[in-house]
């Protein structure tokens, strides 16, 4: 395939383009109990490539991925540091339970970068065969300094122990092109094609701060190359910035064992325990293996959860037209798609052969990984759009562009709501009608970040930068842009709504990363099964989960088969939304790859450890106190009339009940001035009570104690928070 | 295709199938790694659980390395298989094994070794479509 652009039609053609900057010969290593006990440095400004020792301090308390990822930031930045500059690292590593192929789930890289969106860390998780092959390729970790003169490739051969950097001139970026040509080029046959992975970003990610990077894996069911996203954050964006077009790692020899574990019947004996478990009942729980995660979006529409027309409502009477039952019918479902070796979760559905109507390769038919959940809600609901084949369309453009869809979605959103109560208009849209449900206004937006032209140059700034725009430069009111656009520290909210959750709330603002749901999604125990009655309550479930799922991007793993799946026996558990069988299967692998014998408290104390240092980077780069775990008053409330009367019977009675004010005689602009005073203060107290629970002042900063009972006390972490202690 | 059929009210619950097999699976004899397996019921007697060729198990490879053979039975490549044991976890019966030497699953491959040695005729070859 070819997009057009260059008159290079074959690969070979286009290899003899590429011009060697660089070439490294390693010695192999054989990896032990999860780890290949080094890492790799490549700066692409001055094509250094370096080996570096991991240590048992290190592993002991960064254990792997995002721990990794965030350490070498650390020592790779400084305060002033922005993510543009060549200093800026974008970290690569899976985690030691990472690439094992027993249990569902275990393919995970994670990725840690400073975010131009947030100017703070990001780590977004990603499958695809890019971190376990990296692993076995000799490198627990890949860190990527500098900024290259012209687009460059970096060649992992982890067959012949070399890595090159080549100057690649003529491939398009665009990742359906781009990740299907490096297969090609890079594999040794038709049959080794299944060794080689490619990241690659997108057009879009040149221009915009949303740019995503797309991780591949080759379906030898399909024969096509497959692509899952490390959408958040715009990490996408930083790898053009540093002119990189792709990396590409070969590993040819993987087995069973390639992870060499202390104890290799025990993960195995777990991995087929949770085989059988899904086999027997995915079915009758989420059916994940037949929709993947499009199943929620009718659950959400039920519970009035599913974002609507920027976050303003919970459900739409369309919301059926893209729900799983639609979805199913487009998916070309094989028993195998899975994003690692393994995985019968298979959530990474597909349509295999979808027809473009718009944009550069209109006319051409094209794979759609996906959609998953939060681009449906993302793309679609949230922009009030209900045509399965728009969202599908603007899926697939997101992903070869290089741009995140929930940012994308979330962002378009905003926009849609601004430009329907003429806060912008067709004169500053350049002629698009961008009202909500124009999902051809949308895709032109898309397309416009591709090109880096008109008001999508604008709008892939994302929602913090445009309000300072829309404010300045068309006169808004930055109170209101302030109280519907759906960013926190700078990130665009993730695909729930969390206005009738105060735990949600805290999910989503008392991050680190900003709002996204991976640290807490504490909806349905706080609202629908009301398990979390008490701020203490809510508290400590936003202490335990966030560590909880932290863990996953510390070991390499995928949050889904910890709840996507549950034992039979589940409910009947003391803690049934834990679950705790699931738990125990954790400890179990992390023990039998490491071979140390860890509890499930160790695991949250794992966990604690980088979250915690996460936290102390934040406030090193500037935010991670009280006032940066702010959200929108959407995220809290009602905003406009519409949105409470649409709701009055419920917000109404809550008045009544929760606030002791009769609401009768009152207009909805005073009721909703009420409804708001209470519902923000008990946000503060939300924050006072994680903060308690959590180890940090009342201003969010982690105290010396905490710190210390952690093991994390190094003196320039401690350097720190001491401006910020009493 | 043959496979191995039974009449598992003949068995006597004498494992030597399970010698047979392992013997010529893996040249020693150890019921643990016998891809027929002979499991005596709560009540009275046995069930013997042997795979019977369906090919579930080829859809769920991820690589591939499971296929049918020249006979029609189902075979593991074992140069292909990345060793995740889904086909394990998902035998709509349970015939395919793991044992904790191994770091690849085993199956029955329909010799007929075991039917050779039954003494009471409660496993046997039988043609299958």
């Amino acid at each position: 395939m070819s997009c057009g652009k260059c008159n290079k039609t074959t690969v070979e053609e286009l290899k003899k383009t590429h011009k060697l900057l660089a070439e490294f010969d390693y010695e192999p290593v054989k990896v032990e109990k999860g780890y290949a006990n080094r890492t790799l440095y490549v700066n692409v400004s001055d094509n250094k490539i370096e080996l570096k020792p991991v240590s048992e301090e290190l592993k002991e308390k960064f254990i792997g991925g995002r721990g990794f990822g965030l350490w070498y930031l650390w020592q790779a930045v400084t305060p002033e540091t922005k993510w543009n500059d060549p200093e800026n690292e974008i970290i690569i590593s899976s985690g030691p339970i990472g690439g094992i192929t027993q249990y569902p789930g275990t393919g995970k890289s994670y990725v840690v970068s400073l975010s131009p969106l947030t100017n703070i860390p990001i780590d977004s998780n990603v499958g695809g065969y890019f971190g376990p092959f990296l692993k076995f390729s000799g490198f627990d970790a890949l860190e990527i300094q500098g900024k290259a003169e012209n687009d460059v490739i970096i060649f992992i051969d982890g067959d012949n122990h070399k890595i090159t950097i080549e100057e690649a001139p003529e491939e398009c970026v665009d990742s359906h092109i781009l990740a299907e040509q490096l297969t090609e080029m890079y594999a040794d046959s038709e049959e080794g094609k299944k060794n080689v992975s490619v990241v690659s970003a997108g057009s879009a990610a040149e221009h915009t701060r949303i740019g995503m990077l797309n991780f591949s894996y080759y379906d030898v069911r399909r024969k096509k190359v497959k692509l899952k996203q490390a959408g958040r954050g715009g990490i996408g964006t930083v790898f053009r910035d540093k002119k990189i077009k792709a990396l590409v790692i070969k590993f040819s020899n993987l087995k069973g064992d390639s992870n060499n574990p202390a104890d290799f019947d025990t993960i195995a004996k777990t991995g087929i325990k949770l085989h059988k478990e899904i086999h027997d009942f995915d079915d009758l729980q989420n059916s994940m293996r037949k929709t993947g995660t499009t199943y929620l979006v009718s659950i959400m529409n039920d519970y009035d959860l599913l974002p609507t027309c920027n976050f303003q409502f919970g459900n739409h009477p369309e919301a059926h037209k893209i729900s799983s039952k639609v979805f199913k019918n487009y998916f070309n479902i094989t028993k195998t798609d899975g994003c690692w070796y393994g995985c019968t979760l298979a959530c990474a559905k597909s349509v295999d052969v979808f027809k473009l109507k718009t944009g550069p390769y209109k006319g051409q038919k094209v794979i759609v990984d996906g959609p998953e959940y939060e681009t449906i809600a993302g793309v679609g609901s949230n922009c009030g759009i209900f045509d399965p084949e728009a969202v599908l369309e603007c899926n697939f453009y997101c992903d070869t562009y290089g741009v995140d869809t929930i940012s994308f979605g979330t962002l378009c959103a905003f926009v849609m709501e601004c430009y329907e109560r003429g806060i912008i208009n067709k004169e500053t849209t350049g002629g698009l009608e961008l009202k909500f449900g124009n999902w051809k206004a949308q895709l032109e937006l898309l397309h416009q970040m591709a090109r880096g032209e008109g008001f999508g140059k604008i709008a892939g700034q994302g929602i913090k930068r445009m309000k300072e725009i829309f404010a300045k430069d068309y006169g808004a009111d930055i109170n209101f842009l302030n109280d519907i656009g759906m960013e926190a520290k700078g990130l665009e909210f993730a695909e729930y709504m969390p206005k009738e959750s105060l735990a949600q709330q805290g999910g989503f603002g008392l991050t680190n990363k900003g709002p996204q749901h991976d640290e807490a999604w504490l909806i349905f125990m706080d609202m629908v099964n009301k398990q979390l009655p008490t701020f203490e309550d809510k508290a400590e479930a936003l202490h335990y989960f966030p560590m909880f799922r932290t863990w996953f991007s510390l070991v390499g793993l995928c949050k889904l088969p910890w709840n996507d799946i549950v034992p039979e026996d589940n409910a009947e558990t003391d803690e049934p939304h834990k679950i705790p069988e699931h738990v125990q299967n954790y400890v179990d692998l992390f023990t039998a790859v490491t071979g140390k014998k860890i509890t499930k408290e160790d695991l949250i104390l794992q966990s604690e450890r980088v979250y915690n240092f996460q936290r102390v980077f934040n406030i090193r780069m500037g935010k991670g106190r009280r006032k940066h775990d702010d959200i929108p008053y959407r995220a809290v409330g009602p905003v406009t009339v519409e949105e409470y009367e649409s709701r009055q019977e419920r917000y109404d009675k809550q008045l009544k009940e929760e606030v002791g004010i009769n609401p009768e005689g009152m207009t909805t602009e005073e009721k909703i001035k009420v409804l708001r005073e209470y519902r923000e203060k008990r946000y503060e107290k939300l924050k006072d009570a994680v903060y308690k629970r959590r180890g940090w002042t009342m201003d969010g900063v982690p105290k010396l104690e905490t710190l210390k009972r952690l093991g994390i006390d190094y003196p320039e972490v401690v350097e720190i928070i001491k401006q910020y202690l009493d | 295709m043959k496979v191995v059929e039974k009449k598992a009210e003949l068995c006597i619950g004498c494992h030597t199938c399970e010698q047979a097999c392992s013997k010529v699976l893996f040249k020693v004899e150890d019921p643990e790694k016998s891809a027929i397996r002979i499991f005596e019921k709560a009540d009275e007697g046995f069930d013997i659980n042997v795979c019977n060729q369906c090919g579930e198990c080829i859809d769920i490879c991820p690589v591939e390395a499971i296929y049918k053979g020249k006979n029609g039975n189902v075979m593991i490549n074992k140069e292909k298989c990345v060793g995740c044991f889904a086909c394990v976890g998902f035998c709509p019966i349970s015939a395919m094994r793991q044992h904790k030497d191994y770091t690849q699953p085993f199956k029955c491959i329909s010799c007929g070794a075991c039917t050779r040695e039954c003494p009471t005729e409660a496993i046997f070859m039988k043609e299958k479509e």
